[in-house]
């Protein structure tokens, strides 16, 4: 099923393959790097599902089991690159340095938005499936009308494979030859939707009908990810157009934290890609290759733990903005309809009228 | 002051030329626009002068033209799209309604949607199937847009700058069945404001608001009424998000009387709008219903039938026979 073209460098025994394109020359400072990232939004994660069945969130869309294909991802890009993410996408948003409780607004409902994206130079959450890439095509279309080194990154899902903004933004991008890397994390389920409704080829196939580069990664393998994410971000910079990733992973939980996957899915599905949990593979290299001890392992888990917690107490501490700033930024500019409606809410809070 | 006599097409021509000049982050980006002039000439010999980087002609895809241009206001810069017929912008409905008209305030005002989305609307022009649409009360309808409509070739050269320059994404309607026709351009400086709605011609009896195809035709109307002894006073709306009512509401507490038209079907329209609003507004000045002179709630017709449906000269004055015997 997963076919011969996945690149794999690390097993899900945690031992190096070798592969004929591509290989990993990464140290020991920066392995453990994206082991400490994907505990952290792997626990961060976990606290987000609990705060949401404390009532505390109105939704939250877990990543657990994507860690390896966002941190992988997201670690390959360079500062002044650009992200555009779909809504599942806070590992990618973490190696961007969003503070992770501005990440958690828009599901604690206290905005539509969450944080500045020109300072994280990654988008805002994307719930309209799809949308996003082309937002991301356009935005390549100026690095180059701008004649920068830049390159952009969009994430979108198996689901969202079949949006026709999707298949347009291949377009784009491949008629303009934009600097854009396209990753698209197979999880396996849109909702309840198996990948195999949604395509009956593999989906980086469909890179190839469109007129550029398709690859099939390990979303599990956080190598892998990365250096393959490493080589499409270089090859879009130097003005060599863009890439589809594949990245075949799986989605551990549910879609979110309003689904139920066993309505629609077998445990012993999920059994066997917890055998391929990209954490546990990363942690066995890197006790075996650099001898790290349990002690460094348990520094990272309390790290996360400690972030864990910060992340609750911030959100505990959000509350309902007040209602008149629904009235802000509607508009650029003065709007006669925004600001009588600013005017009339005002004057009820102030007890006034009748 | 310079004047100069061109047609609503050239008008907006020369006023995209000349925001291209002011602004190098100024784009281009329709289907056929580059080398053809787009199917109505507007973007004609602009790619010759400003390069493919600017006037870009795109695959044939509504929602990635609207779609690439979010992401190039995001990196910066300012496009003016070209749909190449109303009936076509419903595969871009998505992101316009969806991104185009919520970015900016989703990013709490980081992101500015600079855009100007150009619609030719309206009909008359004896075209085929999705090629006649009024679609500008879906538009109006939506928070984060604004809606402009310009109806003589001098509004034209100034409002597709004046919208250019606006940092709130526009959608510009442009009524193709007056393309053609020549007026006086003011190349100085613009008469009015992009919202400004404007008396076109004054009087005393009935305001009648209108916009892009239909304020000739009330002028016309005007005409007729006069020689019958009926002073209407004419408005031309221009923006229908925002609407003037101001200067729609000091009319109607002149005249006592309100006539919109529109081609637009009636239900939900922006002349349902602008009555509901008067009527709020004005309800102790009114001597008649405010009313609405519209299409009718069908599909558009075949064309060798449009004129059925279009408000005529004849309609209009039939409105206007209702409010001014309404209080006899």
């Amino acid at each position: 099923m997963i076919g011969d073209e996945l690149i794999q460098l690390l097993t899900p025994e945690g031992e190096r393959i070798p592969h004929p394109e591509y290989g990993s020359d990464l140290g020991r400072d920066e392995i453990l790097g994206f082991y400490r990232d994907m505990v952290i939004v792997r626990r961060l994660c976990n606290e987000s599902t609990s705060l949401q069945r404390q009532g505390q969130l109105a939704l939250w869309a877990p990543l657990q089991g994507q860690e390896a294909a966002q941190i992988g991802a997201g670690r390959a890009l360079a500062p002044m690159d650009f992200t555009f993410p779909s809504y599942r996408e806070h590992g990618v948003a973490w190696t961007r340095g969003v503070p992770p409780k501005d990440m958690l607004r828009i599901f604690r409902a206290t905005t539509t938005g969450g944080w500045d994206p020109q300072r994280y130079r990654h988008s805002l959450p994307m719930v309209v499936l799809g949308d996003q890439t082309l937002h991301a095509v356009g935005y390549a279309m100026g690095i180059q009308r701008d004649g920068a080194q830049e390159a952009v990154m969009t994430f979108f899902g198996d689901g969202a494979s079949s949006q026709g903004d999707v298949l347009e933004s291949f377009v784009w991008a491949a008629s303009f030859n934009a600097p854009v890397v396209f990753v698209l994390q197979n999880n396996q389920w849109a909702i309840s939707e198996p990948t195999s409704l949604q395509t009956k080829i593999p989906l980086y196939h469909r890179a190839h009908g469109f007129g550029f580069p398709g690859v099939r990664v390990d979303g599990n393998d956080v190598l892998a990810m990365y250096e393959v994410a490493k080589r499409a971000l270089d090859n879009a910079r130097s003005g060599g157009g863009p890439t589809l990733i594949e990245a075949y992973t799986y989605r551990m939980g549910a879609h979110t934290t309003s689904d139920d996957p066993t309505r629609y899915r077998v445990d012993a599905e999920v059994e066997v890609w917890r055998h391929r949990d990209p954490i546990e593979r990363v942690k066995a290299l890197l006790a075996r290759e650099f001898g790290i001890h349990k002690v460094t392992f348990d520094e990272v888990a309390a790290e996360a733990e400690a972030l864990a917690l910060q992340l609750r107490e911030d959100v505990l501490a959000m509350d309902a903005p007040d209602p008149t700033t629904m009235f802000d930024h509607v508009y650029a500019e003065p709007h006669p309809l925004v600001e009588a409606g600013r005017r009339e809410m005002i004057d009820s809070q102030s007890g006034g009228g009748h | 002051m310079t004047n100069k006599s061109m047609t609503m097409a050239k008008a907006l021509n020369e006023g995209l030329r000349r925001a291209m000049e002011k602004d190098r982050r100024v784009l281009l980006m329709g289907e056929d626009i580059g080398k053809l002039g787009g199917v109505f000439r507007i973007t004609d010999g602009l790619q010759k002068d400003f390069g493919e980087d600017r006037v870009i002609d795109a695959p044939l895809a509504e929602s990635a033209i609207v779609g690439t241009s979010v992401g190039l206001a995001i990196r910066g810069y300012r496009t003016v799209v070209e749909i190449q017929f109303d009936g076509f912008v419903y595969p871009a409905f998505d992101q316009i309604v969806s991104q185009v008209a919520k970015l900016h305030k989703r990013s709490e005002g980081v992101y500015t949607m600079g855009l100007v989305i150009r619609l030719p609307f309206q009909g008359g022009i004896g075209a085929i199937e999705h090629h006649s649409e009024s679609p500008e009360a879906y538009f109006a309808h939506t928070a984060g847009l604004r809606v402009v409509v310009c109806s003589t070739p001098n509004d034209a050269y100034w409002m597709i700058q004046q919208a250019v320059e606006h940092d709130d994404p526009i959608i510009f309607c442009e009524p193709k069945s007056r393309y053609w026709e020549k007026g006086e351009v003011e190349l100085d400086q613009p008469p009015y404001g992009l919202f400004d709605a404007i008396v076109r011609r004054a009087g005393t009896d009935v305001t009648v608001v209108a916009y892009g195809s239909m304020v000739k035709t009330a002028l016309r109307a005007a005409e007729v009424a006069a020689d019958e002894g009926v002073s209407l006073e004419v408005i031309d709306a221009r923006s229908l998000s925002p609407l003037d009512l101001d200067t729609m509401a000091a009319s109607v507490e002149k005249t006592g009387r309100l006539v919109v038209v529109q081609e637009a079907p009636p239900t939900a329209s922006v002349g349902s709008e602008i009555v509901a609003a008067l009527s709020e507004r004005c309800f102790y000045s009114l001597r008649a219903p405010g009313t609405r002179v519209s299409a009718y709630h069908v599909p558009y017709p075949p064309s060798r039938i449009e004129d059925a449906y279009r408000p005529s000269v004849d309609r209009v004055l039939d409105a206007i026979d209702r409010v001014m015997g309404y209080d006899q």
